[in-house]
């Protein structure tokens, strides 16, 4: 295997982006172009850089791979620690994918302060990738915490009229639950006497502070899935949010928080996580449910997709919670699936967004007739939300469903209405949308080129994984089976 | 005791009297023109001061009057670096003609070697000197804007509720002595445990109240915000820097020193301090207009947090308020020059809101300040947030868990309204009139200050591992 340090590679890339954009830039519309390009070559380069690794990443063997290791604050026991496992891969995949069709969805719609906007995100990609290869409890934490300053921007500069509010609420729910998982990483630390992942996942810990440790997890990471009822922010968020701004809020920043469980709170805690199994599953199931039928009355498209969004994560941390590798790794697709569904439907809102200036469902209309490409890449993905078979969509609901089955056949029926209710709202959107009356005014232009790009690498992915997910299951495998083990000796009493 | 090995243990104290002495000498015949040297002068003098700390051998001095050791050094080159930054950040902003008197690097000379005295204290009488001799130019410092009313009335303010502080600090003494006989730190030490506890507690009890009053920790913090603002901004500067260092080493020398027998009694009443502290500091700060206020509040808050890890009560503690005061005062003489380099048509200002536009028009100055901002709120990556995480880990490590989530949740508060001024700049709407820094000194301590808030985490170990040595030889 090489030993360039392929993966402080892609944490720095954009980094070294960043730097050449800082230095290097002035206003004006030739800068802006400039801007743009280094921005968009980056995160390609990025992309590249990640399928590389993707490539050499080798599903057979155990544990992480890829390993980097330097010290860094020896006296708190905290090390610069990288590395990835197939969880770990598909992330970062999906994150250098969705950056470079963000800076594509942006290209003409952000006209304001370019320079900016394009350091936000390539930020945004190399805080993204560095929570997806820390290893160490703390490393992960500056990532997963610092990104919220960016995205803080994102939305207060580039949002909608509602920005501000949308903003503050986004820091401030998110910073609250964070600095509860900091405390915890500091319990953590100083029971292991360190802060590396690895040694903090065979650390034996008494079941009484296990409970503590996972409450103040749970702050953190179900405020960032979210889970009902620490949802209240993302309607806003994602309906203030520039276009890009919701795709990368949908698509990266929403599996934060179930990587986090991943991460964290299944493999360290799994006493605990075994303990308030039954929270998370009421809390999921009404997740499903409530959301569903509050995405239902939604007159505003973002914010249906938003609460949907919601929904589908709630079908997301009830497989995760199950002792059962079927239901784990189907969590993890689901995550990966919803990654690419939500971001292309938030691109969809966006296109049409950009041609009538306005997110109201009923401002639509017959799009199907001026705007047949459109109709048709917007089916595949309704359809795909929907969880319909041969979109990726179906297989993590599927399995979740399947492996939560044998634990409480209640719970899994719950996660199956939610599926049922998806159908519902997302096909009456596209049937209010799509087809229907045509309201006045000029009838719309049909996707460009630009405007098809961002969107086919999109629709291959979930066809893709819809049909032939063996790519994925392959490195998702070992890593779940081994947290349903886990689990289940902790359920069974095994112990810690 | 030989005089030789003493004087040579306080060869920074004695260059800093000389220069201040000569200062004060040769600075009525300097003309207005000249005026300039005198600072360089002075800068010179701190120069030479801040050269020869790492030089005298450790020990006890001035028949143990006066200590020298690793922890007092460390303050001491902290002290002084942010005496002389804020000297020369100080140049640029002193426009008016009473602000350019002579007496000005003066007074800021004779206030350090206050400073000095204050860390190398080892006996209350010491300590009191002091602390009266760091605090009196200080009062003056903050009234010398003559033509200003805010200025003369800050000053007051200062200086009478300064010196009910002295006061009570005083009683403090007089009460230990009274109880134990002496006052030498290392005798207290053995002697505070026989003591009457109630006598003992109501000394410390005033002692640890005078300190506060010094470090604006709740509920001493009332003459904070008037004096911040009414002060001209380059005392203002000077005053939230380099004295909190000097009270925060204080307070860890007398209670992890003479008073550590009393741990049992100190421990609770300062972790009642943090909480009082960083609740003030968190909600006060929402609801100021003005940006010296807003800062003011924000040394509140610093000032709980410095106390979550003296409550803590162990070495991790000590070493997280060395690291929280390096890395305090290096954001803070950032943020003040950041205050000093804004303009509007001339004007300097210091409403939030006058802020608005600068996103637009002035990129990097924004970048800059929201990123003290934001290291001061603890964010990570800047470096705010290894000061914050070092004190948390400490109160964790001693099982203070509430202290700790009290903490992280004012934090969270704190931030609020740290990212509103970000939020002022960025997102508001303003005019282009904002005018670029008065001069190059604040340009360069706003970039040097920035720079270190947004890439401390890679020379962090640097910071880190000299605190760990400096808070190691804390202690009798």
């Amino acid at each position: 295997m090489s030993t360039w340090p392929i993966l402080s590679l892609l944490v720095f890339l954009p980094v070294a982006g960043i730097a050449f954009l800082a230095l290097t830039g002035r206003s004006g519309a030739e800068n802006d172009r400039n801007a743009r390009d280094v921005t968009l070559w980056t995160s390609l380069a990025n992309l590249a850089l990640a399928i590389v690794l993707a490539a050499r990443f080798d599903p057979g063997k155990d544990g992480f791979q890829f390993v980097e290791h330097a010290a860094w604050l020896p006296e708190l026991g905290v090390a610069y620690h990288v590395g990835v496992d197939g969880i770990s891969v598909l992330f970062i995949l999906l994150t250098a994918l969705l950056v470079p069709i963000c800076i594509v969805a942006s290209w003409t719609t952000v006209v304001e302060r370019v320079r900016s906007w394009m350091v936000a995100f390539l930020a945004m990609e190399a805080l993204m990738i560095g929570v997806f290869v820390a290893r160490d409890a703390l490393l992960f934490y500056v990532f997963f915490e610092a990104i919220l300053i960016p995205m803080f921007l994102i939305i207060g500069i580039w949002g909608g009229e509602r920005r501000v509010h949308a903003a503050f609420k986004f820091v401030l729910y998110t910073l609250a639950g964070s600095v509860l998982f900091l405390i915890a990483i500091l319990t953590l630390a100083s029971l292991a006497g360190s802060t590396d992942m690895d040694r903090l996942e065979h650390t034996p810990i008494a079941v009484d502070a296990q409970r503590w440790i996972w409450i103040a997890m749970f702050a953190s990471f179900a405020v960032k899935v979210p889970m009902w009822p620490l949802h209240t922010w993302l309607p806003d968020a994602h309906v203030q949010a520039p276009t890009a701004g919701s795709v990368i809020l949908a698509g990266v920043l929403l599996k934060l928080g179930g990587y986090g469980f991943i991460r964290f709170s299944l493999p360290m805690l799994p006493a605990a996580s075994a303990e308030f199994m039954p929270l998370v599953y009421v809390l999921s199931a009404v997740a499903i449910l409530y959301t569903s039928l509050v995405a239902l009355m939604q007159r505003d498209m973002k914010r249906l997709i938003a609460y949907s969004s919601v929904a589908h994560m709630g079908v997301v941390t009830l497989g995760l919670f199950t002792a059962s590798a079927r239901a784990i790794s189907g969590a993890i697709v689901q995550m990966l699936s919803h990654g690419l569904v939500s971001a292309a439907l938030f691109l969809v809102v966006g296109v049409v967004y950009d041609r009538r200036h306005s997110r109201e469902i009923a401002d639509y209309g017959g799009l199907v007739h001026s705007m047949p490409r459109y109709a048709g890449l917007f089916m595949l993905f309704a359809l795909a939300a929907v969880g319909l078979p041969a979109t990726s969509g179906f297989v993590g609901e599927f399995l979740v469903i399947v492996g939560v089955f044998p634990v409480s056949a209640v719970f899994a029926a719950c996660a199956a209405a939610g599926m049922v209710l998806s159908a519902a709202y997302m096909l009456w959107l596209y049937r209010r949308v799509v087809f229907g009356g045509v309201p006045a005014g000029p009838p719309l232009p049909d996707l460009d080129r630009r405007e098809t790009g961002m969107f086919l690498p999109l629709a291959i992915l979930v066809l893709w994984l819809g049909i032939q997910p063996d790519f994925v299951f392959r490195l998702v495998e070992g890593p779940s089976a081994e947290l349903a083990a886990r689990l289940l000796a902790a359920q069974t009493g095994g112990g810690v | 005791m030989e005089l030789a090995p003493a004087l040579l243990g306080a060869l920074p104290e004695l260059l800093l009297a000389l220069g201040a002495t000569v200062l004060t000498m040769v600075g009525p015949f300097v003309v207005d023109q000249r005026r300039a040297w005198l600072t360089r002068a002075a800068l010179l003098t701190l120069a030479g001061a801040l050269a020869l700390v790492p030089t005298p051998p450790d020990g006890l001095i001035f028949g143990g009057l006066f200590v020298v050791d690793g922890f007092g050094k460390f303050m001491k080159i902290l002290v002084l670096g942010a005496t002389a930054w804020t000297l020369l950040i100080a140049e640029e902003g002193r426009q008016s003609a009473s602000m350019r008197a002579f007496e000005y690097p003066v007074l800021v000379l004779f206030s350090a070697l206050g400073m000095l005295a204050t860390v190398s204290a080892n006996n209350l009488m010491s300590l009191y000197l002091g602390l009266e001799m760091m605090s009196i130019p200080l009062y003056v410092l903050t009234a010398l804007k003559r033509e200003s009313r805010h200025a003369g009335e800050a000053g007051i303010k200062y200086f009478v509720l300064g010196a009910l502080a002295s006061a009570l600090l005083l009683y403090g003494c007089a009460l230990l002595y009274g109880f134990t006989g002496t006052t030498d730190f290392n005798a207290l030490a053995v002697a505070l445990p026989d003591a009457p506890p109630l006598g003992a507690a109501a000394g410390l009890v005033f002692l640890v109240a005078g300190i506060a009053f010094k470090l604006s920790a709740a509920p001493f913090h009332m003459w904070t915000p008037d004096v911040y603002e009414g002060a001209p901004t380059p005392v203002t500067a000077f005053l939230a820097a380099a004295p909190k260092v000097a009270a925060g080493a204080l307070m860890l020398r007398v209670l992890f020193g003479p008073l550590i027998g009393l741990a049992d009694v100190w421990m609770p009443a300062i972790a009642v301090l943090a909480v009082l502290s960083m609740t003030v500091g968190a909600f006060g700060a929402l609801r100021q207009t003005g940006l010296k206020r807003l800062l003011a509040y924000g040394t509140i808050g610093h000032s709980g947090y410095i106390f979550v890890g003296i409550a803590a009560g162990t070495p991790e503690g000590i070493h997280g308020a060395c690291v929280y005061l390096a890395i305090y005062a290096v954001m803070t003489i950032g943020a003040f020059a950041c205050l000093l380099a804004m303009h509007r048509s001339h004007q300097p200002f210091e409403q939030v809101e006058h802020l608005a536009g600068i996103g637009r028009h002035r990129p990097m100055f924004a970048l800059a300040f929201s990123a003290l901002l934001l290291s001061m709120a603890g964010l990570p990556p800047l470096a705010g947030f290894l000061a914050k995480l070092y004190v948390f880990r400490a109160a964790v490590e001693a099982d203070l868990f509430w202290l700790a989530v009290v903490g992280v949740l004012a934090s969270v508060v704190a931030a609020a309204y740290y990212f509103r001024v970000v939020y002022v700049m960025y997102f508001a709407d303003g005019d282009e009139d904002f005018e670029h820094m008065p001069g190059r000194r604040v340009t360069w301590t706003v970039t040097a200050t920035a720079l270190t808030a947004l890439l401390f985490l890679f020379v962090a170990p640097v910071v880190v591992e000299a605190a760990a040595r400096a808070a190691g030889t804390l202690g009798l």
